[in-house]
C-alpha cells in the first residue's frame, strides 16, 4: 500500500491505496465520486475520461501512483457550485445524452478540445471526441452540442 | 478475470538515475511502465505478468525533443501528443507526424509514449515502420553506461528486442536529411481511430529523371517484426516510374509476395494482408 496526494477538483486529497489501482477505481471507490464511468476497462471507450493535469485520459489505464501530485478534474468538478456549466448545458439542451454513460467522458473530451481548439471544425470535433463510445445518441446531437457551444462562447 | 492488484508493486524513483539504479541493484525483477496504455490493458485483462513495476512517467529526462542543425533527438518518454504538436517533426518527419495521428484515440495520445511503442516490438505498431525508413538510431541505456544501435537491428523476432533487462530505451535520433523525397503512409485498419492497423506502410523514395534512385518501405503487420521490405526496396531501385508503371508494379508485386509472412488473427487474414499490401505499395508507386 502506498500513501499518495493528489489534487482532485481542486481539493488535496490524500489516500492509502495498492499502487497499480487504477485511478477509475479509486476515483470511484476510495473517493466515491462515481461520475467516473467504466465501459471497457481497456481504453477503448472512454468513459472512464478525466482530465490529468489539463490532458485527457482513460483513469482505466491510469495505476494510482502516476497520478500522485497530479491535478485531476473529473466530472463532479466541471459545474460551478451546483450549476451546470456551458459545455453540460449544451448537451442537455441538444440531446447529446441519453442513457447518460457515455456523458461525463464526453464533457471532459468536450473541454479538452474546447481548450485546444476554441472554434473546431467538424473534423476537429470527430477527432477529438473518437476515443469516446456512445450507444445511444448517434454522435449527431453530441457533435451539435459540442458545436453549439463552440458558437455561444464565441458569441 | 481481472487482476487483483494487491499483488502488484510500482515504484516510482521520479529521476532516471534512480530508475536505472533499481535495474541495474535487481536484474529483471522490475518491468518499466511508461504511459501505460499496454500494461494496464493486460493488468484488466488479468495477463500482466510482471509483478513489479518501475513507473518511468513524468520523468523529465526521458520525456523531450532535441532539435539541432542535423538531427532530432526523441527522449522515450515522449507521448504521441507531444510529437503531434512539434513543429520539427509536423515539417520534416511527416510518417511520424502522421504515425503518432492514427496510434489510438486523443486519450492514448497523451499518455501512450514512442518508447513504449518501440519495446512493446508489436509487429501491428504504427511508429515502427515511419522509424524504420528514417533509419532512427537508438540510445539504450543502463547504470553501466550507455550504447547506440540502429533502429534496424532493435528487433529480434516476435516481441523480442535487443533490451537487456536492465536497460532502458533512452532516445530515437532521426537525421534531418530527407527533403527530397517523397512520403507516403496509410494503415488499413475496422476504423480511424483506436484500431490496430491490419497493415500499414511508411514510405520514402527518391526519384530523378522518372527513375526511382533510392526507395524505403516500412511495414506493419507483414512479418512477425516491423520490418523493411528490402527485397521489393531493392526491386524498385533504379526502375521507371515515367509514363509505362505496368513492369515495375508487377515487379514489386513479385518481390512483397516472396518476402511479406503476413499471418491470420483476430484482425484479418494473411491473404487480405499480402492483397492490400500489394494496393498500397502500387498506390505509393502510382504518386511518385
Ligand atoms: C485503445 C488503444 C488503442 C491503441 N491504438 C494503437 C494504435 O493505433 N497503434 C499503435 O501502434 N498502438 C496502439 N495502442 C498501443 C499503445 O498505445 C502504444 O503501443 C503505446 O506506444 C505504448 O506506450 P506506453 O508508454 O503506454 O507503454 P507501456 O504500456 O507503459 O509500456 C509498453 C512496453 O514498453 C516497455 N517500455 C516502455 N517505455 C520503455 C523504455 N523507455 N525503456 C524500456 N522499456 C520501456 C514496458 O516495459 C512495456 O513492456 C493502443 C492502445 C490502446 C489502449
Ligand atoms: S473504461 Fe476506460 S476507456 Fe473504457
Ligand atoms: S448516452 Fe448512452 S452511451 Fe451515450
Amino acid at each position: 500500500m502506498s500513501a499518495i496526494t493528489l489534487t482532485i477538483n481542486g481539493e488535496s486529497k490524500t489516500i492509502t491505496a495498492p499502487p497499480m489501482k487504477r485511478l477509475l477505481d479509486v476515483l470511484r471507490e476510495d473517493l466515491h465520486l462515481t461520475g467516473t464511468k467504466e465501459g471497457c476497462g481497456e481504453g477503448e471507450c472512454g468513459s472512464c475520461s478525466v482530465l490529468m493535469n489539463g490532458e485527457l485520459v482513460n483513469s482505466c489505464l491510469v495505476p494510482v501512483l502516476q497520478a500522485a501530485g497530479a491535478n485531476v478534474c473529473t466530472i463532479e468538478g466541471v459545474a460551478v457550485e451546483g450549476r451546470l456549466d456551458a459545455v453540460q448545458q449544451c448537451f442537455l439542451e441538444e440531446g447529446g445524452a441519453q442513457c447518460g454513460i457515455c456523458t461525463p467522458g464526453m464533457i471532459l473530451a468536450t473541454h479538452h478540445l474546447l481548450d485546444k481548439y476554441p472554434q473546431p471544425t467538424m473534423a476537429q470535433i470527430q477527432e477529438g471526441l473518437a476515443g469516446n463510445l456512445c450507444r445511444c445518441t448517434g454522435y449527431k446531437r453530441i457533435f451539435n452540442a459540442v458545436e453549439s457551444c463552440a458558437k455561444k462562447s464565441h458569441a | 478475470m481481472r487482476s487483483n492488484v494487491s499483488q502488484y508493486d510500482l515504484i516510482a524513483p521520479g529521476s532516471l538515475a534512480a530508475v536505472l539504479n533499481a535495474l541495474a541493484d535487481s536484474p529483471g525483477e522490475f518491468t518499466p511502465i511508461a504511459g501505460g496504455t499496454e500494461l494496464m490493458v493486460a493488468l484488466g485483462a488479468g495477463r500482466l505478468e510482471a509483478k513489479k513495476l518501475v513507473s518511468l512517467w513524468g520523468i523529465p529526462e526521458l520525456r523531450f525533443i532535441e532539435v539541432s542543425e542535423d538531427a532530432v533527438t526523441i527522449g522515450a518518454g515522449t507521448t504521441f501528443t507531444d510529437l503531434r504538436r512539434h513543429p520539427v517533426i509536423a515539417s520534416d518527419f511527416t510518417l511520424l507526424a502522421q504515425a503518432a495521428s492514427w496510434t489510438g484515440s486523443i486519450a492514448n495520445q497523451n499518455r501512450g509514449t514512442l518508447g513504449g511503442n518501440c519495446v512493446n516490438a508489436s509487429p501491428a505498431a504504427d511508429s515502427p515502420p515511419a522509424l524504420l525508413v528514417y533509419e532512427a538510431e537508438l540510445t539504450l541505456i543502463s547504470a553501466s553506461g550507455a550504447r547506440k544501435v540502429p533502429y534496424g537491428k532493435f528487433h529480434l523476432g516476435y516481441k523480442k528486442t535487443m533490451l537487456r533487462p536492465d536497460e532502458l530505451l533512452y532516445s530515437i535520433q532521426l537525421k534531418r536529411n530527407f527533403s527530397g523525397y517523397v512520403s507516403y503512409a496509410r494503415k488499413v485498419g475496422t476504423r480511424n481511430a483506436q484500431a490496430i492497423s491490419k497493415v500499414a506502410i511508411a514510405a520514402l523514395a527518391r526519384v530523378h529523371g522518372g527513375v526511382i534512385e533510392e526507395i524505403r518501405l516500412g511495414a506493419a503487420s507483414l512479418r512477425e517484426t516491423p520490418a523493411r521490405l528490402v527485397a521489393t526496396e531493392l526491386a524498385l531501385t533504379r526502375r521507371s516510374v515515367d509514363a509505362e508503371l505496368g513492369p515495375t508494379i508487377a515487379a514489386a508485386r513479385t518481390a512483397l509476395a516472396g518476402e511479406c509472412r503476413p499471418i491470420d488473427d483476430i484482425r484479418s487474414t494473411a491473404k487480405y494482408r499480402a492483397a492490400v499490401a500489394g494496393n498500397l505499395v502500387e498506390e505509393f508507386l502510382r504518386g511518385l
